[in-house]
C-alpha cells in the first residue's frame, strides 16, 4: 500500500502546478469578472499534454494515467475552476473517442483535442427536459442514405460554442435507454445552431450554451459505437468524468482552505490572530479532514479506473462526497474571511460560486446516491 | 500510488474475519448484556497473534504491519467492540510503547509475554481531574535515592481490572514556571501499594472492563522506567498517534456492523407495499453510510501505512480518528432509524452498536483534541 504518487504522477502534478500558479492564477479573477473564455490558457494546457492526460500516446495523448489526470485537474482547479472544467470535458471527450471510436475516428479527433487544434471538446447529453433522467432525451437521429439526420435540443453544453468536436446523444430507437446512439459532430456542421449562452452563478469563464440540431446531417462514420448502444457509452464516460469533477471540487476547496488558513494567521481580532480562536480552528480542522477524505476517495476511484476494474460506485462516492464537502469548505472559508470573504477583493467568494455547481453537473449528488445505493443493495 | 492490500494483509484480514464471525459475533450480545469480560476470546486473540500484531516475532508478536493491525481491528470490532478495544489497548497502548521505548531487558520481561497474549497490558494516562488536558496530572514520581516513589491514581483504565501491568505516566519534576516534566513507568499488578476500584459502569463496550487504579507509595527501581526521565509526555503522545489508528479502526468496524445489518433489513422489510430499500429516503441514507465508511477506511489505511513507513503521522491519525469516530456514531444512528422500533429494542444489536460507537468520539483523545491537533498542524 502506497499513498504517494509515483514519478510520472508527480511530474504531471508538478507540471500542472507550475503552469497553474505562474500563468493561470494571475488571470483567474479577471476571467471570472469579464466572463472570458480562456482560449490562451487552454492552448497552454494542450502544449503541456494536459488536454489528453489519459489518452494513448499514439493518439497524441500524454498516456500518463487516471491518477495523474486527477492530480493535474486538482492543480488547475486550485487556480481557475473555469479553465479546469473546460480541461475536464476535453479530456473526457478525448478518452471517450479513444476508447469507443474506430481507429479512423480516434485518429481524426484525438490528436486535435490533445494538441489544442480544437480549442476544446464538448459532451452533449442533457436536454431541457432530460437532466438526471438522461434516458428520457428527445433529440432524434434518423437514418438516411449514407448518414444520419439529428434533430432536437441540448442544454448546459460546456464549451459548446468552441468545441472542435462534440459527442452528441440522440434517440435512434424506441423509448428508454436502449434506443439511444452516440454521434461525433464537428464544429460548423450545417444544422448545428449554437444557442443561448448561459449566464451562470460561477464558472463564468467556461462557455455553457444550448444547442439546436435542425436537420443536422452527419455521415455514417460519425456514429460512435453501436446503433442504440449509446447510453452505455454515456454512463461509462460519466463514471470517468465524475473523477474529473471530483478532482475539480478538491482543487477549488484546497484553494479556499489555503486562503482561509493564510487569513486566519494574519488577521487579528481581540488582540490575537483569528487562528488562536477555537471557533476558527474547528472550521479549519473540519475542512482539512473532509478535504483529505475527499482526496483519498478520489484517488481510490482513479487508481481503480487505471487498473481496469469496475469503479462506478467508487467514482460516485468520490463525486458526491468531495463536491458536498467542497461546498462546505468554501462556505467556511467565506465565513473565516468575514466581510472580506464576501467581496471580490479576495477569491473566497469566487471559489464558493464556482464550487456550487460541482454537486450538480456530471450527475447531481442525488444521482450519485442512486448509483451508490443501487450498488450496496445489490 | 497503490491502494491495494498485499497478499499477507488480505490473509490477516480473512483470518480475523473468520475468527470474528465464527467465534466472536455469536457471543457479542451476551457479553454486552452481562458485562462479561470475554477471557476465552482474549486467549484466542493471543493464539492468533492479534495481541501484538505489529510487534516483531522475536518479541512475541505476529510481525505484521500496522495496516494489517487496522484490518484485524475492523473485523474483530465488527463482531464485538468490547473484544476489539481489549485488543487495541494491548496492541497500541501497551506493546507499541514498550517496543519503541523499552530496553532489551524490559522488552524481555514486559513485552514478549504481552505481545504473545500470555499476559495483558494497560495504559494509565487519564486521571479524575485531567482528561484532555493530560499534562496537568497529579500522579507524582518522587526520586528517593536510586528509587522512585509513585503516588496517585488513574481512571478509565481499559483492561485495568485484568491487566498484569500498567504503563503509568507521572510528574517527575514539578515546575512553578512553565510545564512540569513527566516520566513513564511500568508497574505490575502485584506491586505493594497497587490497588484497583471495581469496574466502571458504562453506556457501552460492556465487556471491556475499565477501572480506577491507585498507587500508594509504590517503590520502583529504574528498571521500571520506560524511556528517559522527563520524556514521559513524548512517550504518551507517540503512543496515542498509533492508538488513534486502532480506535478509528474500531469505529469503522462498528459502523460496518450497523450498516450491513441496515442493508439486509432494508431489503427484507416491507412498508407501503415495497421493500424499505425502494424508498429513496432509506436508499440515500444507505448511500451516505457506505460513502462515509469508505472514506474512513481510506483515512485509516493512510495513517497506518505512514506509521509503517516510519514517517510522522500525528495529523493523519487525528484526521482518521476524528472522521471515523464521528462517522460511526452517525452510521449507527441512521441504522437505528432504518430499523425503527426494532432498532431501539435489545432484541436487535443496533442499539448496542450505537452505544459502543459513542465512546470512540471520547477515548484516546476526544474529537475536540483531534481538532486541536489537526488545526495546529494546518495553521503551522
Amino acid at each position: 500500500m502506497d499513498f504517494s504518487p509515483n514519478d510520472t504522477q508527480s511530474l504531471v502534478q508538478q507540471t500542472a502546478r507550475d503552469y497553474a500558479q505562474k500563468t493561470i492564477l494571475p488571470q483567474a479573477a479577471a476571467i471570472d469578472r469579464d466572463e472570458r473564455f480562456p482560449a490562451d490558457l487552454l492552448k497552454g494546457l494542450a502544449d503541456l499534454g494536459l488536454m489528453a492526460v489519459n489518452v494513448p500516446a499514439a493518439l497524441g495523448g500524454a498516456e500518463a494515467g487516471v491518477v495523474a489526470y486527477s492530480l493535474a485537474m486538482t492543480e488547475i482547479a486550485r487556480t481557475c475552476a473555469s479553465t479546469a472544467v473546460t480541461m475536464a470535458v476535453t479530456n473526457m471527450v478525448g478518452e471517450v473517442i479513444a476508447r469507443f471510436g474506430t481507429k479512423a475516428q480516434a485518429e481524426r479527433h484525438c490528436p486535435k483535442l490533445a494538441d489544442g487544434t480544437y480549442a476544446a471538446g464538448a459532451f452533449a447529453l442533457s436536454e431541457p427536459g432530460a437532466g438526471s433522467d438522461a434516458g428520457a432525451m428527445r433529440t432524434t437521429a434518423r437514418k438516411i442514405d449514407g448518414g444520419w439526420v439529428i434533430d432536437g435540443q441540448k442544454m448546459w453544453i460546456t464549451s459548446g460554442a468552441h468545441a472542435g468536436v462534440m459527442v452528441v446523444w440522440a434517440r435512434t430507437g424506441g423509448p428508454g435507454t436502449g434506443g439511444i446512439s452516440c454521434f461525433l459532430v464537428e464544429k460548423g456542421q450545417k444544422g448545428l445552431i449554437i444557442g443561448h449562452h448561459e449566464d451562470k452563478m460561477g464558472l463564468r469563464g467556461s462557455n455553457t450554451v444550448s444547442l439546436t440540431f435542425d436537420g443536422c446531417e452527419v455521415p455514417d462514420d460519425a456514429l460512435l459505437g453501436e446503433v442504440n448502444g449509446g447510453f452505455k457509452i454515456a454512463m461509462m464516460a460519466l463514471d470517468g468524468g465524475r473523477i474529473g469533477i471530483s478532482s475539480q471540487a478538491i482543487g477549488i476547496a484546497t484553494a479556499a482552505l489555503d486562503e482561509a488558513i493564510a487569513y486566519a494567521k494574519d488577521r487579528k481580532q481581540f488582540d490575537k490572530p483569528l487562528a488562536d480562536f477555537q471557533a476558527i480552528q474547528w472550521m479549519i480542522a473540519d475542512s482539512k479532514t473532509e478535504l483529505d477524505a475527499s482526496r483519498l476517495l478520489c484517488l481510490r476511484a482513479a487508481s481503480m479506473k487505471e487498473r481496469g476494474v469496475p469503479f462506478s460506485k467508487e467514482a460516485s462516492m468520490s463525486k458526491v462526497f468531495s463536491s458536498e464537502a467542497a461546498v462546505r469548505i468554501c462556505n467556511r472559508a467565506v465565513q473565516v474571511l468575514g466581510g472580506y470573504g464576501y467581496t471580490r477583493e479576495f477569491a473566497a467568494e469566487r471559489h464558493l460560486r464556482d464550487v456550487r455547481v460541482t454537486t450538480i453537473y456530471e450527475g447531481t449528488s442525488q444521482v450519485q446516491k442512486i448509483v451508490i445505493a443501487r450498488s450496496v443493495l445489490k | 500510488m497503490d491502494l491495494e492490500l498485499t497478499e499477507e494483509q488480505r490473509m490477516i484480514r480473512d483470518t480475523a474475519r473468520d475468527f470474528a464471525v465464527k467465534e466472536v459475533e455469536p457471543k457479542a450480545a451476551e457479553i454486552d448484556k452481562n458485562g462479561r469480560w470475554p477471557s476465552e476470546l482474549v486467549k484466542r486473540l493471543g493464539e492468533l497473534g492479534f495481541m501484538g500484531v505489529a510487534i516483531p516475532d522475536e518479541w512475541g508478536g505476529a510481525g505484521m504491519d500496522n495496516v494489517s493491525y487496522a484490518l484485524a481491528m475492523e473485523e474483530i470490532c465488527r463482531a464485538c467492540a468490547s473484544t476489539g478495544v481489549i485488543m487495541s489497548v494491548n496492541n497500541s497502548l501497551y506493546c507499541d510503547p514498550v517496543y519503541k521505548f523499552g530496553t532489551p531487558a524490559q522488552k524481555d520481561r514486559w513485552l514478549r509475554p504481552y505481545a504473545s497474549g500470555e499476559k495483558l497490558g494497560c495504559f494509565g494516562l487519564t486521571e479524575p481531574m485531567s482528561g484532555s488536558d493530560a499534562q496537568t496530572m497529579a500522579t507524582f514520581a518522587e526520586r528517593k535515592g536510586d528509587k522512585w516513589l509513585i503516588n496517585g491514581s488513574k481512571n478509565w483504565i481499559t483492561n485495568g481490572p485484568h491487566a498484569d501491568t500498567i504503563i503509568v505516566f507521572a510528574i517527575s519534576e514539578k515546575s512553578t514556571v512553565g510545564k512540569a516534566k513527566h516520566t513513564a513507568f511500568l508497574i505490575d499488578k502485584d506491586t505493594p501499594g497497587y490497588s484497583r476500584e471495581k469496574p466502571d459502569e458504562k453506556m457501552g463496550i460492556h465487556g471491556a472492563h475499565s477501572c480506577t487504579v491507585f498507587f500508594e507509595n509504590i517503590e520502583l527501581s529504574d528498571e521500571h522506567r520506560l524511556g528517559n526521565v522527563g520524556e514521559g509526555f513524548k512517550v504518551a503522545m507517540a503512543t496515542l498517534d498509533g492508538g488513534r489508528i486502532g480506535i478509528a479502526a474500531q469505529a469503522l468496524g462498528i459502523a460496518r456492523a450497523a450498516f450491513e445489518k441496515a442493508v439486509e433489513y432494508s431489503k427484507d422489510r416491507k412498508s407501503f407495499g415495497v421493500p424499505l430499500a425502494n424508498h429513496q429516503a432509506i436508499a440515500f441514507m444507505l448511500a451516505d453510510m457506505a460513502t462515509e465508511i469508505d472514506a474512513a477506511r481510506l483515512l485509516i489505511w493512510r495513517a497506518a501505512s505512514m506509521k509503517d513507513k516510519g514517517v510522522r503521522h500525528t495529523q493523519e491519525s487525528a484526521i482518521a480518528k476524528l472522521f471515523a469516530s464521528e462517522m460511526a456514531t452517525r452510521v449507527a444512528h441512521k441504522a437505528i432509524q432504518i430499523f425503527g422500533g426494532y432498532g431501539y429494542s435489545k432484541e436487535f444489536p443496533l442499539e448496542r452498536h450505537y452505544r459502543d460507537a459513542r465512546i470512540t468520539e471520547i477515548y484516546e483523545g476526544t474529537s475536540e483534541i483531534q481538532r486541536i491537533v489537526i488545526a495546529a498542524n494546518a495553521l503551522k
